[in-house]
């Protein structure tokens, strides 16, 4: 017990969580050492993201063409990351949508998720000088049924046909429903989701997909904001310990030596 | 004051409940009664802001209804079933569970079980217009696709067996061995590498949320 001498009773803090708690603080460390570096001025350098760098080309196509574009958030609720995620996103490209004077179709599953949906959506066209062509209406609640919800958005893509369809967020079996229906109307599609057993279905029938951390890093590398990029910066720095223990843990293991899944275990 | 005070609430509410992660919570009394407040909390939220869903929804298909919009019949449909399932459900149940109900359940059964699966079954199609488009060898790694997927697909039926038979392929050889291993190494290791990365995106956005340096789910992004 790594922690018993902060407490008086050995049974406080759960036994088996002491290398996640390890790793948490270690991980909250390195973004506060890369905010801290980030506002110190230092060129933090990320990778290209297709699927985020065609954003503005897709909004831009919607809007030439006339057409409306599509936002899905997925269908979970707001306590999942994934979900906080999307909506991150939501934000960054319905002040694009707002300079473009496009219309955005925002439907929900989730009544809260349309909540602070509505708020994002609110400062995004604040943000954008334009808060007076929002149209509220087209931020919507549809169902809590997965299929219902499913019909629904599908019914949606072909009577309004938009340009654009952005599926962002946490997707169950659904996903290959939605991302058909949207390659079937010729939309140009960008997904991201951290549902693994989804990504393949998204890659076969989206353009872009954005495949597990991206999702996350989309709202820092749109918005370009040093505090928000930090947090990748601390994400490959932590990705590189994790390597070094891989690879310490391979040759150990080839030794003969496997003590290093004991302590990882916990 | 509108953006302190939510990003405070957050900040603390995050704090104890990545501290009550770490607790043995039947062991601590107020790490488990506060845990369980702020959970039963989040369930009556959700009731409170489902009826605002509700709301915009039959206001949303009312408005279609009064422009007189082409496909109004379905709002109609919106409507109706909505404030009559409703009905059913709120002033029909008699006892504890809307299980009992037997209003209700007839109309889950013969209207919201087939309906689900209408949409579920859509997906075989979904699936094989997909696949066609995935498997097409356009290049070096769709190629490469192509065969492992043809592999797995042969490799996970019996007679994936049978052809390896009558090829002669045994033991590691054999169709349902290189299924088999296609599926628990390479498949396995891509997926734990992405596991990795969405573990370190996730924590890292909800540290970004706690400590306020993300503030866009809030209205509040710069």
């Amino acid at each position: 017990m790594i922690f018993n001498f902060l407490i008086s009773s050995d049974a406080f803090f759960k036994a088996d969580h002491e290398v996640t708690l390890i790793a948490c603080l270690l991980f909250m460390g390195a973004i506060l050492y890369t905010l801290a570096k980030a506002r110190r001025g230092a060129d933090l350098y990320i990778r290209s993201i297709p699927g985020l760098d065609a954003v503005n080309e897709a909004i831009g196509r919607a809007t030439e063409m006339g057409k409306p574009i599509l936002y899905c958030p997925g269908l979970s609720s707001a306590a999942d990351v994934a979900t906080l995620a999307s909506l991150n996103i939501l934000g960054r490209v319905a002040q694009r949508v707002a300079n473009y004077e496009s219309r955005l179709i925002v439907p929900h599953r989730d009544p809260i998720v349309m909540t602070v949906a509505k708020e994002t959506l609110k400062d995004a066209y604040l943000q954008a000088g334009k808060p007076e062509i929002l149209n509220e209406e087209d931020n919507f609640f549809i169902t809590e049924d997965q299929f219902g919800y499913t019909a629904a958005v599908n019914g949606i893509m072909v009577r309004e046909r938009p340009a654009t369809v952005f599926l962002q967020g946490m997707f169950f079996a659904e996903s290959l429903l939605l991302a058909e229906t949207g390659n079937s109307i010729g939309a140009i599609q960008i997904a991201g989701t951290d549902a693994v057993h989804q990504l393949p279905f998204f890659v076969a029938s989206c353009d872009y997909t954005l495949i597990g951390e991206e999702l996350y890093a989309a709202g820092a590398y749109l918005s370009k904001a040093p505090d928000l990029m930090s947090s990748l910066k601390a994400a490959d720095l932590i990705k590189g310990i994790l390597w070094v223990l891989i690879v310490v843990g391979l040759v150990l293991t080839l030794l003969g030596n496997a003590s290093i899944f004991e302590v990882f275990g916990k | 004051m509108k953006t302190k005070l939510p990003v405070t609430i957050a900040f603390l509410t995050g704090i104890f409940m990545a501290f009550a992660y770490f607790v043995e919570r039947d062991n601590v009394a107020w790490v488990r009664i506060l845990y369980e407040e702020l959970n039963q909390n989040n369930i009556v939220l959700a009731v409170f802001v489902l009826f605002l869903g509700v709301g915009t929804l039959l206001i949303r298909h009312a408005k279609k209804i009064r422009d007189r919009n082409s496909d109004s019949i379905y709002s109609w449909v919106v409507i109706v079933s909505t404030l009559a399932v409703a009905y059913i459900g709120l002033f029909q149940t008699t006892g504890e569970s809307i299980g009992a109900n037997e209003n209700f359940q007839w109309i889950f059964n013969n209207f919201q079980v087939p309906l689900s699966a209408t949409m579920f079954s859509l997906l075989a199609f979904f699936v094989a217009s997909a696949a066609y488009r995935a498997f097409r060898a356009r290049n070096t790694e769709a190629t490469l696709l192509l065969i492992a997927a043809a592999i797995v697909m042969i490799g996970r039926v019996p007679i994936g067996a049978v052809i390896s038979d009558g090829l002669n392929l045994t033991g590691s050889f054999s169709l349902p061995a290189i299924a088999e291993w296609i599926l628990d190494i390479p498949n396995t290791a891509a997926k734990r590498a992405i596991t990795i990365g969405i573990g370190l995106g996730m924590t890292a956005t909800a540290i970004k949320i706690i400590f306020g340096i993300e503030r866009t789910y809030m209205g509040s992004g710069k």
